[in-house]
This record gives structure tokens, sequence and C-alpha cells, in this order.
């Protein structure tokens, strides 16, 4: 794995194995270093324990061995909950927002943990942020569409100003121009020096906004670089498949 | 009907109603039916009954009712008591299976075996003989059309509307509350979106207890105290949580409320044996019709 040009990191992996049985790891010794400000694609093919490596980091799948740091803070271990108070937001691939629950109350969920002063703030900058939710904020949440119900997900878990943000597969059962507007959203919050992790399975939509790329096959790394001609990359479809031996930088 | 079987009806569905509140509430948010939740009811009216008899002051009747000023106080301490029961309990035994991934089966087993050795508890401490807050007589009021509520009653109905408000406002208006109903619906995404949900389980069991422990006192002072007085109440403690609709607090004290009518009807037209039979008749009819409840939605 190279960490070449990486600065000072967000994010910090090392020898990370997991998953849901302890003798049974998907995530295999997983070692990654995310720089501030880094926008990542992490990809593979179905299986190769991307969406539990993303779990793991965000305390909802036991992590058997490895180290993990958020910035300086050691938080292999910490509850789920406390991850967030630390500036590590998570937003599932799917029941992503709590659907019997008002736009309002979905926000303020989260505002909670902030001081108090804080909450109102924050909630208006996140309905500034996404002025489609701003104007229905006391309808439930489940009566909103696919793409609106994503930008909520990614409003909520912004609130809590985070320094890194990790998204499962945002664009799963989206439109393609609903895809483009969530990636340029997670540009805009990448822009604005949040640290974006992006889970995908839509390589090419992937690859087109993040600025570098990870390649999961089998619960081991198989390449960090660049996300620019990654795409284009002959050896990208061997690393899907799992014949590709090298790590390139 | 006669006028006389709503209003029995009405005050012992109010009972049913506290009771099933925390029910529903364990039900939804822990996902298991704890039968243990009865001997809430019965240690929250000996807790009150304890304080009571220790203490021994403020017994003379107060205004029309038939309890001294000691009892109201006796009963805020049993339910604080009460609730730190139900969390002791979870403490003890349910955390555990919740942390091994214990399957349902496995809790709903368990609650049995505590309600088993709650009561057996009660027993030996306080034997099984009927016991009383007072035996003060009381005067009922006549409002007309035959219906005549004691003052002890109409407190029990003021005080059922009170909690059931307050416990809708914290659900409601309260981040507790919103975190509750957040649990309820996705406990995993409750976590990521910096929900304590340690802290919501401990507040749900302290709600219920402390309910529970409202509904015990009432039920003693309607009643008798006797250690099998919640184990009795549970068959309809789980069909109003059921007629109301999982997770429901108005749900809970509505489908307590239609539980204790149809109860009185029962008493009023069969025979007072048949009082359990009613209880299990709505069970089953709403499982059969309605199975999501009043006030649920149905789970495809």
């Amino acid at each position: 794995m190279s960490a070449a040009a990486v600065p000072s990191p967000a994010l910090a992996v090392a020898g990370l194995v997991a998953g849901y049985e302890r003798d049974l790891p998907i995530v295999k010794g997983v070692d990654l270093v995310v720089g501030a400000g880094e926008f990542l694609a992490i990809l593979g093919p179905n299986g190769a324990g991307k969406s539990t490596l993303a779990k793991a980091i965000a305390g909802l799948v036991s992590i058997h061995s490895g180290e993990l740091a958020l910035g300086t803070r050691d938080i292999a271990g910490l509850p789920a909950h406390e991850l967030v108070r630390s500036g590590l937001a998570f937003v599932p691939q799917t029941e992503n927002i709590f659907a019997t629950l008002t736009i309002q109350e979905n926000l303020q969920l989260c505002a909670d943990v902030l001081p108090a002063a804080r909450r109102g703030e924050r909630i208006e900058a996140a309905y500034a942020m996404f002025p489609d939710l701003g104007a229905r904020r006391t309808i439930a949440a489940g009566a909103l569409s696919g793409g609106q119900r994503q930008m909520l997900a990614t409003a909520r878990a912004l609130l809590v100003e985070p320094s890194v943000m990790i998204l499962d597969e945002p664009s799963a059962g989206l439109s393609p121009k609903l895809v483009g507007e969530v990636f340029e959203t997670l540009l805009r919050i990448n822009e604005q020096g949040v640290t974006v992790i992006l889970v995908e399975q839509n390589v090419r939509a992937a690859l087109a906004v993040t600025r570098s790329a990870l390649v999961l096959c089998d619960g081991r790394v198989v390449h960090r670089g660049p996300a620019a001609g990654l795409a284009d990359d002959p050896r990208l479809g061997e690393m899907f498949l799992g014949r590709y031996e090298g790590q390139a930088a | 009907m006669s006028p006389q079987a709503i209003v029995d009806g009405l005050v012992a569905g109010s009972m049913i109603g506290l009771g099933a509140i925390g029910v529903t509430l364990t039900y939804s948010i822990l996902r298991f039916a704890n039968f243990a939740h009865g001997e809430f009811i019965a240690w929250g009216a000996y807790f009150a009954l304890a304080l009571v008899s220790v203490l021994g002051i403020g017994m003379e009747p107060l205004g029309p009712f038939s309890f001294g000023w000691l009892l109201p106080l006796a009963a805020i301490v049993a339910a604080v008591l009460a609730g730190g029961l139900a969390i002791l309990l979870d403490r003890l035994l349910f955390s555990s299976f919740r942390a091994r991934g214990s399957a349902t089966i496995i809790m709903v087993i368990a609650s049995f075996g505590a309600s088993m050795a709650l009561r057996a508890l009660l027993e030996f401490v306080f034997t099984s003989k009927p016991v009383y807050f007072t035996r003060e007589l009381q005067i009922a009021v006549r409002f007309g059309g035959g219906l005549r509520a004691t003052p002890d009653q109409i407190l029990m109905l003021a005080t059922t509307v009170v909690l059931v408000v307050a416990i809708h406002l914290l659900l409601t208006r309260t981040a507790i509350g919103r975190q509750m109903r957040a649990v309820s619906e996705n406990p995993v995404l409750a976590r990521v979106a910096g929900v304590d949900v340690g802290k919501v389980v401990r507040t749900v069991w302290f709600l219920g207890g402390a309910l529970a422990a409202a509904a015990g006192v009432m039920a003693g002072l309607l009643v008798q105290i006797r250690p099998y007085m919640g184990f009795d109440l549970l068959l309809p403690l789980f069909a109003a949580a059921i007629l109301g609709g999982i997770g429901s607090v108005p749900g809970a004290i509505l489908g307590g409320i239609v539980v204790g009518l149809c109860e009185a009807l029962a008493v009023q037209t069969i025979g007072a044996e048949w009082r359990a039979a009613a209880a299990f008749a709505v069970l089953t009819a709403v499982l059969v019709l309605r199975p999501q409840g009043l006030f649920g939605k149905a789970r495809r």
C-alpha cells in the first residue's frame, strides 16, 4: 500500500481485522491512511468487504484486531455514538433516515449531541444547504423520494460538523441524474474541508468525483492510488476479479 | 351494559393502560414480550405499602379520599424504586442476552423465569395474605344517569390522564423521546446518529417500571395488594398493548380502556369468573382482525 503524498491523516487504519463472527473475518488486515481533506473512493467487487470495513470504522461491526485512529485519537472499540461525537459521521446504504420522524426531528436527533446553543444554528445551516428539506421540515421523512432521503441522511451526518464522513453506497437505487446530484453535493462538502470516504459499486461515477481510490478484494487492499485514470486502467478488471497480484501506486 | 359498568371499566382500564405503556415500550424498543412486567406492578404496590407501613404517619384520610397524604408521596418513591428494579433486572438478566445476540424466545423465557422469581420473593417477604392501603369506606359521588364513582376512582382517572399526557409530551417534545422513537424504528441507525442506545434502554425500563408501580398503587387502592396482582393483570396488559398497536402510548391506554370495559361487561353479563376470558377474547380478535393494532403500522 502506498501512503505517499498523504498529508496529516484524518483517519488511520492499521492491520484491521473485522467481521460479524470472530472466526470468520471479512476484513482481513487492512492498512489505510486517509489524509485530511481527502476524497477517497473504496471500490471492489461484491463481497469484498467494503461495507464491512466502513461499518467497522463506524463502530457497527466488531473489530477483532488492529488499530484505528481518528486524527490523533485512538477510536478502536469506541461505541458508534461516541464516534459521532468524536467527529466521525457514517451514512448507511439503506434505511438511512428515520421514516416515522419528521425531517426536523431527524435533524434534531443528531443535533442533540451538540451544545444546546449550537443546535438551532446547525439545523438552519443544513436547511440552507438543502433547501428542499427546509421547505418540508414538518413532514414525515418516510414521505421523501429516494434522492431526498439521501439528502436528509447526508444533512443529518453533517450536522455534527464531522472531520471524516463515510457514505456506504449513496448511489444505490438512485437514477443517474440523482447520483450526479448526490456526488456533486459530496464534492461541495469535501471542498469545505470534510474528509469524505465513499464506498461505491458505481465505479465510474465514483472515480469521476473522488481524488483517490482504494480497491478491496476478499477483505484485503489490492490497490491504493489516485482516482484519475483508474477507470480506464486495464488492471482494474483484474483487481475486481481477484487476479491482480501487485499493488499499484 | 349498565352505566356503572362503564365507570368500573374506565377505572380498571386506566390501570391496565398504565401497565400496558411499559409493555408496549419494552416490546417496541427491546423487541421482546416481557412477561415479568406484571411483577413491577406488584412490587410497586408493595414498595408503597412498605413505606406507608414503616413510616406510619399521614394516614388520616385526606379530604374525600380514603388515604392520607403519605400514600401519594409513597407512590412517587415506589415508582422510582420500581423503575430502579426494572433497570436492575435488565442489568442482571436481559443485558447479557442482548450482548450475546440471543434469540427473542430466550429473552421471553428468561422473563418468565424472572417473573416467577420476583413473585416468589414477594411472597417470601410479605406472605401471600392480601393486604390493603386503607380500610376507610368512601361515599360515591353521583353523576346522574346511574353513574357513580368514588373520589379515589375519580382521582385515578385524573392521574391516568395526567401521566399519559406527560408520557406523550416526553415522547414527542423531548430529546430522550425522539431518541426512544428513533431506537424503536432503527437501533443501528440510531447509534450512528449519535444516540446512546444504552441510555435509551435504561430510560425505557425506568419508565415502564415507574408506570407499572403507579398502576400497582391504583390496583392496591381499588382492590387489594397480593403477590399475584401483577401476574393476574398480565393477559389484560398484553391484550391492551397489542390492541393499541405495539409502540403506541395512546394506543396502550385506549387498548387498556377497551379491555377494561370488556372485562366489566363480562363481569356484569356472564359472571366475574369470565373476566380474564374477556381480555383473552379481545386479544384473539385483534390478532385475527388487525394484528398491527389500532395505532400500529402493518409490517410486511
